[in-house]
C-alpha cells in the first residue's frame, strides 16, 4: 500500500487545500508535510529497492481488462532514483515559494503535480502511466497561467498545446503496440520482446497495405519517441522550453525543469529503450546527431543570453542531451562485451537526471533569491560584484554552478563521466562532439558568476542582503546532497545499478 | 422492467399536460420524478439483464400478415445508452427549472420525446424501431420552435427538414429489405441472421446515411449546429445528448447488422467521412465566436469519433464508439448547461469576445470549475469516460485504417486547441481589477445538481470504465455482430 499512499497524499493534501482555503503559512505547512511524509515513504521504498534488480514493491488490481488496463504499481532502483528526485525538488520549491504571491491555490496545484509525478515514476502499464502523464500536465499549465509572467497566457498555452501534441503521439504509439501484444504491461512488453524488436509482429497485425516490418517499427517508435522527445525536450522539439521555464514563477520553474523534464528521461529509460532498442539502432546516426546539436545548441543559446533565467532555461536544454547521449549510446548494437559500457551509460544518465535535478533546481533557487533583490530585474545590467557584499550566496552559488558544469567532487561529474565512459565505446563520434559541449557549459556558467558576483560592485546592489536562513534551507541541502553524490556516487549506483544491469540484459538485439 | 422506461415517460407526458397547465411548478415536480423513476428503472433493468444475449421483455403479434410484432429487447448496449437517456432526462429537467412559460407543454413534449427514445433503443422490431424514432423527432421540433433563442424557426425547421429526409431513407430501405428478405418480417434478430441480403452495395449506404444524418455525419451536419444553437437549453442537450445516438445507434444496430457486406465495400468511404468530420468540426469550432456554436461544431467532431470507431469493424473499436455515444452525452449535455443555461441566462450573451471581458472565473466560480471539469473530459483527459472511449477507437481502428488513426490524432489535439480557446476567452481571461459591478443571479440548487451528476458520471465511468464496458464488450462480441467482425 507504501506506493498508493505516496500517490494519495499528495493528492489528498492538495484537495484540503482547495476545500478549506487556508492562509498562505498554513497552506506551505501542509505542503512541507505532505512532500516529507512522501519523502520517507520513498526513502523506505528505495531502501528496500537497493541491491535488487527487479520490482520490490508492488501493488496491482484489475482495472479494464478488455483493453490491457491494469493498476499495477512497482518501484525498482531506476523508479527509486525519480522517486527520491521528486521528493527532494518539491521540497526545494515548496520552502522557496514566493512570500507574496503564492497562496493556498499555488500550494494545492503543486500538491497535485507532485501526486501525478509520482504516479507516473510508479506505474507500470502504460495507459496506468499516461493517466499520471497527462493529469501532472494540468496543474503545471494552471501555475504558470495563473502565476506566471506578463506573457503567461501565451507561455502556458504554448506548453500545453506542445506536450499534448507529443502525448498524443506516444498513445497512438502504444495504441498500436497493443494491438499486435495485447498487453501494455511495460515489464511485459519488455520481457516479452522477440528478437528483431516488434517490428514484424506490427506489420502481421496491422496489415497495412505494402510496409515492411521496419516501416512500420520505425513509425510506432517515432510515435512514441515524439512524446519523450517533447517532454525533456530534444532539439528541434524545445521550442516550448525557454518561454515556459521563464514565464514560470521562478521557484515552480524550479519543479517544472527539476522533476517534469525528468518525466521524459524517466519514460525514454523505461519505455523507449527497454521496448525500441532496435528502433534507436536504426536511426543510431541520425538521433546521437540529435543529441549531440541539442547539447551544443543549448549550451551556445545559453552563451547568447543575457537574462538570467534564460540562460539557465538553455543549460537545462543542454544538460538533458546529455541524457539522451547515454541512452541512444547504450542502444548500439555490438559485440557482448559491451554490457559493462551500456550499463555504465545508462547509470550516468540516472546519475544525471538526479544531479541536474537537484542542481538545476537550486539554481533556479537562487535566480528567484536575486529577483527578490532587485525586483525581478534579471539581465546583467542589474548585477555585479555582488561577492563583496554577499559572500555566503556567492559561495555556495558558485558551488552550485560548479556542480553544474561537472567539476570533479560535485554530482555533476560522476554522471557526466559515466556517460562518456559508456557512449566512448559505444558511440565516439557523438561523444567527441559532446566533450566540446562542456567547455561551452564551462564558458558561460564563469561568464555569468564573473558578471554577476565578480568586478566593480553595481551601485544598485550595495544594499544587497546575504542569503537568509530560509533560503539556505533552499539551496544548502542540495548542494550538500550534490557533494556527497560527487564523493560517494555508489550511494546512489548501490539503488539503480542492479535494476540498470537486469535492464541492459534485456537490450539483445 | 426496462419497457416501464417508455410507459413511464409517456404517462409523465400524459399527466404533465394534463395536469400541469398554469402549474408550473406541478408540471416541472411531474418531470422530475418521472425522469427520476426511468432512470432508476434504466439501472435496475440494466443490472439484471445479461448483457451478452438479447434479452427479450416483450414479443406479441402486432400486424401478423405483416410480420409486425410488438419486440421489445435489450442487450448491453441498449442497456447502456437506456442508462444514458435516463441521466440526460434527469439533468434535462434540472436545468429546465426556471421555465414557465407554457410549462405544462414543454415538460410534456419533452418527456415524449425521452419516451420515443427509450423506445428506439429498445426495440428490435424494425416497424416498431421506426415508429419510436418519428415519435421522437416530433417533439423536438415544438421544443425548439417554441421555447427556443436564436433563429429558432429556421434551426427547428432545419433539423425537422433532415430528420424527415434521414428516416424517409431508412423508411425505403426497411420495405426493401421486406420485399428483397425470404422471410417476410420486420424482426431484426431474425433478418440480420438471414444469410445474405441482396442489393446490400446500395441498401446499406441508403440506410447507414438515413441513420447518421442524425449522428452528424459529414458533410449531412450542418442542421447540428443551427439546430443546437435555436433550441433552449434542455432541448440542446437531449439533441447533442441522446438524439444524436440514436442515429449511431440506429446505423450500428439497423445498417450494420442487416448489410455487412455492404458494410464492407463501403467501409473505407465512410471511415473518412467520419475523419473529415472529426477534423472539420473541431477546426471550425477553433474559429467560433459564439460560444454554443463552439460546443455545436465539438459534437460533430466527437460523433466522429462514434463513426469512426465504428468503422473500424473491431470489437474493441465498436465497443469504443458505444462507450463514446455514452461519454459524449453526459459530456455535450455538461457543455450546453453551462453555456446555455448557467451563462447565457444569466450575461444574455454567448459572444465570445463580449464574455472575454467579463471576468467570468471570479463571478461565478462554480460555473468556472464545472466548465473547467467538463472541458478537461471534453479534451478527452485521462480519468473522465472520453479517454477510455477514445482509445478503444482508436486501438480499433490502428488495425485496418492507420492513415485515418493519425488524423483522429490530429484531430484530439485540434481539439484540445478549441476548448482551451473557449475556456480562455469565457472565463480565464485576464480581467482589470476595477472591471465591471456587474454581479450575476447565484447559481441555483437544481443547476449544481444537473452538474454534480453530470460530472459525476464522466468521471465515475473514467475511473471505473468496467461499469459499462462490462455491458458493452460482451455485447458487441453476441452473434448479431459476429458478422461485422469476424470477416474484418
Amino acid at each position: 500500500m507504501s506506493l498508493t499512499l505516496g500517490i494519495l497524499i499528495p493528492l489528498l493534501g492538495g484537495l484540503i487545500l482547495f476545500l478549506t482555503r487556508p492562509q498562505r503559512h498554513i497552506a506551505r505547512a501542509i505542503s512541507a508535510g505532505a512532500t516529507g511524509i512522501l519523502l520517507f515513504i520513498i526513502l523506505t521504498v528505495a531502501l528496500k529497492a537497493r541491491g535488487a534488480a527487479g520490482f520490490e514493491t508492488a501493488e496491482r488490481f484489475t482495472w479494464l481488462p478488455a483493453i490491457g488496463l491494469e493498476y499495477r504499481l512497482a518501484v525498482d532502483g531506476i523508479g527509486a532514483v525519480f522517486l527520491l528526485l521528486t521528493a527532494i525538488v518539491f521540497l526545494m520549491g515548496i520552502f522557496a515559494a514566493s512570500q507574496t504571491t503564492a497562496d493556498w491555490r499555488y500550494f494545492g496545484l503543486l500538491l497535485i503535480l507532485e501526486g501525478g509525478l509520482v504516479g507516473t515514476f510508479t506505474a507500470q502499464n502504460f495507459l496506468h502511466f499516461f493517466f499520471f502523464w497527462e493529469i501532472s500536465l494540468v496543474p503545471a499549465f494552471f501555475i504558470v497561467r495563473i502565476f506566471g509572467g506578463p506573457n503567461r497566457a501565451a507561455a502556458s498555452l504554448q506548453f500545453f498545446i506542445y506536450t499534448m501534441a507529443g502525448s498524443i503521439a506516444m498513445l497512438l504509439g502504444f495504441l498500436a503496440l497493443f494491438l499486435a501484444t495485447g498487453t501494455f504491461d511495460l515489464t511485459e512488453l519488455a520481457r516479452t520482446r522477440p528478437s528483431g524488436g516488434f517490428g514484424a509482429l506490427l506489420a502481421e497485425r496491422l496489415a497495412w497495405a505494402g510496409m515492411s516490418p521496419e516501416t512500420v517499427g520505425a513509425v510506432i517508435f517515432l510515435l512514441v519517441f515524439l512524446g519523450v522527445a517533447v517532454k525533456v525536450p530534444l532539439w528541434p522539439l524545445h521550442g516550448w522550453l525557454p518561454a515556459t521555464y521563464v514565464e514560470a514563477p521562478t521557484p515552480a520553474t524550479m519543479v517544472l525543469t527539476g522533476v517534469m523534464s525528468k518525466m521524459g528521461v524517466y519514460a525514454l529509460v523505461r519505455l523507449v529503450l527497454p521496448i525500441f532498442p532496435e528502433q534507436i539502432e536504426r536511426l543510431h546516426a541520425p538521433l546521437l546527431a540529435l543529441a549531440v546539436f541539442t547539447i551544443l545548441y543549448g549550451a551556445l543559446a545559453a552563451l547568447a543570453q543575457s537574462d538570467i533565467k534564460k540562460l539557465f532555461a538553455y543549460s537545462s536544454l543542454s544538460h538533458l542531451g546529455y541524457c539522451f547521449l547515454g541512452v541512444f549510446a547504450a542502444a548500439k548494437a555490438g559485440a557482448p562485451g559491451l554490457e559493462n559500457e551500456r550499463a555504465a551509460a545508462i547509470n550516468g544518465v540516472l546519475l544525471q537526471a538526479l544531479s541536474h535535478g537537484i542542481i538545476a533546481a537550486a539554481l533556479f533557487g537562487f535566480v528567484s533569491f536575486l529577483e527578490r533583490r532587485t525586483g525581478g530585474a534579471l539581465t546583467y545590467e542589474s548585477y555585479g560584484g555582488l561577492r563583496k557584499v554577499n559572500p555566503a550566496f556567492a559561495g555556495l552559488m558558485g558551488l552550485a554552478l560548479f556542480s553544474s558544469l561537472g567539476l570533479p567532487g560535485l554530482s555533476g561529474f560522476p554522471a557526466e563521466f559515466l556517460i562518456f565512459k559508456g557512449a566512448f565505446s559505444l558511440a565516439p563520434v557523438a561523444c567527441a562532439f559532446a566533450v566540446v559541449g562542456l567547455l561551452f557549459t564551462a564558458a558561460y556558467l564563469l561568464a555569468f558568476y564573473g558578471r554577476v558576483f565578480l568586478g566593480p560592485l553595481n551601485v544598485n546592489r550595495a544594499g544587497s542582503l546575504d542569503l537568509n536562513n530560509g533560503e539556505k534551507v533552499v539551496v544548502v541541502p542540495a548542494i550538500a546532497i550534490s557533494l556527497a553524490l560527487g564523493i560517494a556516487p555508489q550511494l546512489i549506483l548501490a539503488i539503480c545499478n542492479p535494476a540498470v544491469t537486469a535492464l541492459v540484459q534485456q537490450i539483445k538485439f | 422492467m426496462l419497457a416501464w422506461t417508455i410507459y413511464i415517460s409517456f404517462l409523465g407526458a400524459l399527466a404533465a399536460a394534463v395536469f400541469g397547465r398554469g402549474r408550473p411548478a406541478l408540471a416541472r415536480g411531474v418531470a422530475l420524478i418521472t425522469s427520476i423513476g426511468a432512470l432508476g428503472l434504466a439501472i435496475a433493468g440494466s443490472s439484471r439483464l445479461n448483457p451478452g444475449e438479447i434479452n427479450v421483455i416483450a414479443q406479441v403479434n402486432w400486424i401478423p400478415s405483416l410480420g409486425i410484432g410488438y419486440f421489445l429487447a435489450a442487450d448491453g448496449i441498449s442497456a447502456t445508452l437506456v442508462i444514458l437517456t435516463g441521466i440526460a432526462s434527469v439533468a434535462g429537467v434540472l436545468f429546465s427549472w426556471n421555465i414557465v412559460h407554457r410549462a405544462d407543454e414543454f415538460f410534456a413534449l419533452f418527456l415524449a420525446l425521452i419516451g420515443g427514445v427509450f423506445g428506439v433503443f429498445l426495440s428490435f422490431d424494425l416497424f416498431l424501431l421506426f415508429v419510436f424514432y418519428e415519435i421522437a423527432i416530433i417533439p423536438k421540433y415544438f421544443l425548439i420552435a417554441i421555447w427556443g433563442s436564436t433563429r429558432r424557426e429556421y434551426g427547428a425547421m432545419k433539423l425537422a427538414l433532415f430528420s424527415f429526409l434521414g428516416s424517409g431513407m431508412v423508411l425505403i430501405a426497411l420495405l426493401a429489405v421486406y420485399v428483397l428478405s425470404p422471410v417476410k418480417t420486420f424482426n431484426l434478430v431474425e433478418l440480420a441472421s438471414v444469410a445474405s441480403l441482396p442489393g446490400q452495395v446500395w441498401l446499406f449506404p441508403l440506410t447507414f446515411i438515413g441513420f447518421a444524418i442524425l449522428a452528424g455525419l459529414w458533410p449531412f451536419h450542418t442542421w447540428a449546429p443551427t439546430g443546437h444553437v435555436a433550441a433552449p437549453t434542455a432541448a440542446s442537450m437531449l439533441l447533442a445528448g441522446v438524439v444524436m445516438k440514436l442515429g449511431a445507434y440506429g446505423a450500428l444496430r439497423v445498417a450494420m447488422t442487416l448489410f455487412p457486406e455492404g458494410l464492407k465495400i463501403w467501409q473505407t468511404t465512410f471511415a473518412a467521412l467520419a475523419v473529415i468530420g472529426i477534423l472539420y468540426g473541431a477546426g471550425v469550432a477553433l474559429t467560433q465566436n459564439d460560444f454554443k456554436f463552439v460546443i455545436g461544431y465539438s459534437s460533430v467532431s466527437h460523433m466522429g469519433f462514434v463513426l469512426l470507431g465504428l468503422m473500424s469493424l473491431t470489437a474493441i473499436g465498436l465497443s469504443g464508439a458505444v462507450l463514446q455515444m455514452f461519454s459524449h452525452g453526459i459530456i455535450a449535455g455538461l457543455l450546453f448547461a453551462v453555456v446555455g443555461r448557467m451563462v447565457y441566462e444569466r450575461t444574455h450573451s454567448r459572444d465570445l469576445s463580449f464574455l472575454e471581458g467579463a471576468g467570468l472565473a471570479r463571478k461565478m466560480p462554480f460555473v468556472s470549475i464545472t466548465f473547467l471539469l467538463a472541458c478537461l473530459a471534453s479534451m478527452g483527459f485521462p480519468g473522465f469516460s472520453g479517454f477510455i472511449a477514445e482509445v478503444s477507437i482508436l486501438i480499433g481502428t490502428w488495425r485496418h485504417l492507420p492513415v485515418f488513426t493519425i488524423l483522429a490524432g490530429v484531430g484530439i489535439l485540434i481539439g484540445v486547441g478549441f476548448t482551451l480557446r473557449a475556456l480562455h476567452k469565457s472565463f480565464f481571461s485576464p480581467v482589470p481589477e476595477d472591471g465591471s459591478e456587474t454581479s450575476y443571479e447565484p447559481i441555483t440548487m437544481p443547476e449544481k445538481a444537473g452538474a454534480i451528476l453530470l460530472l459525476a458520471c464522466t468521471v465515475l465511468i473514467g475511473l471505473y470504465p468496467r461499469l459499462l464496458f462490462d455491458l458493452i464488450h460482451p455485447a458487441i462480441q453476441q452473434d448479431m455482430f459476429k458478422r461485422i467482425i469476424s470477416g474484418a
